[in-house]
């Protein structure tokens, strides 16, 4: 119908408001990768022996290695010597010791991303760690967090304070040469956060980590490292905004999540990044790998994602269940517009007995966008009386966009259990034609019949992020439906 | 209060309005009868704006304003309002969110104050026992898994809640048993009120039997072909449509 395609292109038209450049000083490397750039952000970083030789090892490996192509997404490929490795901003004098001898600039960035780091954070009972580019710029409620044992600081720092945690878990859920960008990763990450629980505690604060990609033609290698000692529960929230650039940013980020017997991990992450304008001119490469380890008995890793940025997606947070009855969970709402293009999803392997995992995926897509979800179930042949469930659920809006669903089920035991449910359907006239009849602004009616779709993933986000989300979409479909 | 004027309607090339002339004062309630295929869902449809049907001709006037010209959302702010044959179903969002943004963008539109969760919850709570429906429908998603005749009922509600100005019942009765028709027709006659006028679309005479029209029309082949009161539809119960030179398109089907 004529009109509800301008609907359509209306809500897509919507520009990306967290598009503005921080004007601060910065210490960059000149663009390019060889073993001496790593020596030297290995010594910026003040890191011991083991950390330059993972580093170098990882390197080496990624010499040897090609960008992955079977993913259902289609983009140039990078020049990886034209990308600087390693950009902070300057600071006047040695490090802030506190967020008032932070860069006044920076933290106006913050208040514009909404992510303010004094009180109303309190208030929130928020704890953010802001990696900003490529260095950790200061961690709240430290001491709060520090009372109940719990770590949780720049990686860089863990390096240094912790090396026996990090030297032991670092490269253990996803080793340096599991996949190209991972590997890259490990050569060149820079920063990103480190959390550890100790046993039996319920960390008192949901974790935050603040991403935001600023300097032009900088790659973003953030890892992230959480360990849940046994009978503990953390909740981790991610959130990632990028400035609007006509070029392409590699974002390329590690995440390894470790939950000891009777321990869970909750990992929640809202991702903005730049999608590119509506032609599909730049825009963030968003190639990350995520995976949590449920090492112990009756452990749980929960992955729930809103992913609504990004010119390219590539990204399956996984669980590997290990632990006898241990649970995984992946949750996630993946929309693309304009030339987006996703290719997300999960694996779960399944090694324990009695692991159980669920699988919940919405895909939304509109514009000329292409949304797929990429799904393994492996069930190995210790894994007795395991089961999943999977349900993967397509959203269109217009019909020059595209989902595709790649579902995976390997068994090797006979007694698991794997159902799999899949819908594919469109915003329809009719229910549209309903919402206007009623009233309601097209606009409201898209992204509240969207917002319906998601419900199931949003319930299983913490509720400020629930509330961000459900906003987010609205901003990310403005005018859509066909 | 509505003043067709010789309507001339197409969808997908095929014309099936074909002069309509109709007008409605307020507090006046018509019913539209008609064998199937004559053009009745296909009027409520295009005085509610659906833009899967084209206007080719004529005009319709609401309150002397020419109604072609707005949008579907802004004729519903207008008062409006079309009780769906087929309710569609909208999974995921419940009912009293999107009765309350619906509730909520008329008074938006009126310059009144939007009403909050717990108000509206009240409002339609109350609302909701005067259809007969359980107030847990509310928290459900929208007509998701309700029978055929919640679904009416569900309906009747949102009149009920939105007060138009025009109420258009499109079928409202088809599918229902005698219960869900007499509480359907008490929430209906419950919407008559002085400045209101409703438009009742049936292809059954009994629905006039619980909502007393102060007139009935006779639509064939996309026109008008036969006005008159209460009795004509009691006639066209007895002897069909034969004797006015229409053919039921659906009974020469068979």
């Amino acid at each position: 119908m004529a009109t509800t395609d301008n609907e359509v292109k209306e809500l897509i038209k919507r520009e990306y408001e967290h598009g503005f450049v921080t004007e601060i000083e910065t210490d960059s490397f000149e663009p390019g990768l060889n073993e001496d750039v790593i020596r030297r952000l290995s010594e910026i970083k003040q890191e011991p022996e083991f950390m330059l030789n993972w580093r170098l090892k990882a390197y080496r490996r990624w010499l040897e290695m090609d960008d992955p192509t079977w993913a259902h997404v289609d983009y140039p490929r990078m020049d990886y010597n034209s990308i600087s490795y390693y950009s902070a901003p300057k600071k006047k004098e040695d490090m802030p010791q506190s967020l008032d001898e932070v860069d006044p600039e920076l933290l106006r960035t913050y208040e514009k991303l909404g992510i303010p780091l004094h009180e109303r954070e309190k208030l929130a009972g928020v704890a953010v760690d802001a990696v900003f580019d490529s260095v950790s710029i200061g961690t709240t409620f430290k001491d709060q967090l520090a009372e109940a044992g719990v770590i949780f600081c720049p990686i860089s720092e863990a390096v240094q304070k912790y090396p026996e945690l990090v030297e032991k878990y670092l490269g253990s859920v996803v080793p340096a040469g599991d996949n190209f960008f991972a590997a890259l990763n490990s050569a060149v990450f820079s920063d990103g956060s480190f959390v550890y629980i100790p046993k039996g505690v319920r960390c008192p604060l949901e974790l935050s980590t603040y991403f935001r990609i600023n300097a032009a033609n900088t790659g973003q290698f953030e890892r992230t490292l959480i360990i849940a000692d046994a009978g503990s529960h953390v909740s981790y929230l991610e959130g990632c905004t990028a400035p609007m650039r006509d070029e392409n940013q590699l974002h390329a980020a590690v995440v390894e999540l470790v939950a000891l017997d009777d321990a869970q991990i909750k990992y929640s992450t809202v991702q903005n990044w730049y999608p590119g304008d509506e032609h599909g001119k730049g825009g963030i490469y968003n190639f990350v790998t995520k995976r949590g380890a449920c090492l112990g008995d009756r452990s749980k890793i929960s992955w729930t994602q809103v992913e609504t940025g990004s010119a390219v997606t590539w990204k399956y947070p996984s669980c590997i269940l290990k632990g006898d009855n241990s649970v995984g969970e992946f949750y996630s709402v993946a929309l693309t517009h304009n030339y987006q293009q996703a290719d997300t999803g999960t694996k779960m392997i399944h090694l324990g007995k009695n692991t159980t995992s669920t699988i919940i995926s919405k895909g939304i897509s509109a514009g000329r966008s292409s949304n797929a979800y990429r799904g393994l179930v492996k069930f190995q042949p210790g894994a007795e009386g395991a089961r999943n469930f999977t349900q993967c659920d397509s959203l269109l809006i217009g019909d020059r966009c595209g989902a595709h669903t790649f579902p995976y089920i390997e068994s090797k035991n006979k007694s698991a259990i794997v159902e799999h449910e899949a819908t594919t359907s469109k915003v329809s006239d009719e229910q549209m034609f309903l919402c206007r009849q009623r009233g309601i602004d097209p606009e409201q009616a898209v992204s509240m019949i969207v917002n319906g779709f998601c419900k199931e993933v949003f319930k299983e986000l913490p509720m400020e992020f629930a509330v961000e989300a459900g906003k987010l979409l609205e901003v990310s479909l403005e005018g859509s439906v066909g | 209060m509505l003043s067709i004027k010789n309507l001339h309607a197409s969808v997908e090339g095929k014309e099936i309005l074909k002069g309509i002339n109709l007008e409605i004062k307020a507090g006046e309630v018509h019913a539209i009868m008609g064998p199937n295929g004559s053009g009745k869902s296909t009027l409520s449809q295009v005085l509610a704006g659906n833009e899967a049907f084209e206007v080719t001709s004529g005009e319709v006037t609401l309150n002397g304003e020419n109604l072609l010209e707005l949008e579907t959302e802004k004729r519903a702010r207008e008062g409006i309002f079309l009780a769906f044959q087929y309710p569609v179903e909208i999974p995921g969002v419940s009912n009293l969110q999107f009765l309350r943004t619906a509730v909520n963008a008329m008074r938006t539109h009126r310059g009144e104050d939007e009403m909050n969760a717990a108000e509206f919850m009240k409002l339609a709570k109350k609302v909701s026992q005067q259809v007969d429906l359980d107030p847990a429908f509310l928290k459900r998603g929208v007509n998701e898994g309700f029978s055929g005749g919640e679904k009416k009922r569900n309906e009747i509600l949102q009149a009920l809640l939105l007060q138009p100005k025009l109420a258009i019942l499109d079928e409202t009765d088809s599918g229902l048993d005698i219960d869900a028709l007499k509480v359907v027709s008490d929430g209906v006659n419950a919407l008559r009120a002085e400045d209101r006028a409703i438009l009742m679309v049936t292809h059954y005479q009994r629905l006039l039997n619980h909502i007393v029209p102060d007139y009935v029309h006779v639509l064939a082949g996309g026109r008008i072909v036969k006005s008159g009161g209460r009795e004509l539809a009691l006639e066209l119960e007895e002897r069909g449509y034969s004797w006015l030179g229409v053919e039921d398109e659906e009974a020469a089907a068979h």
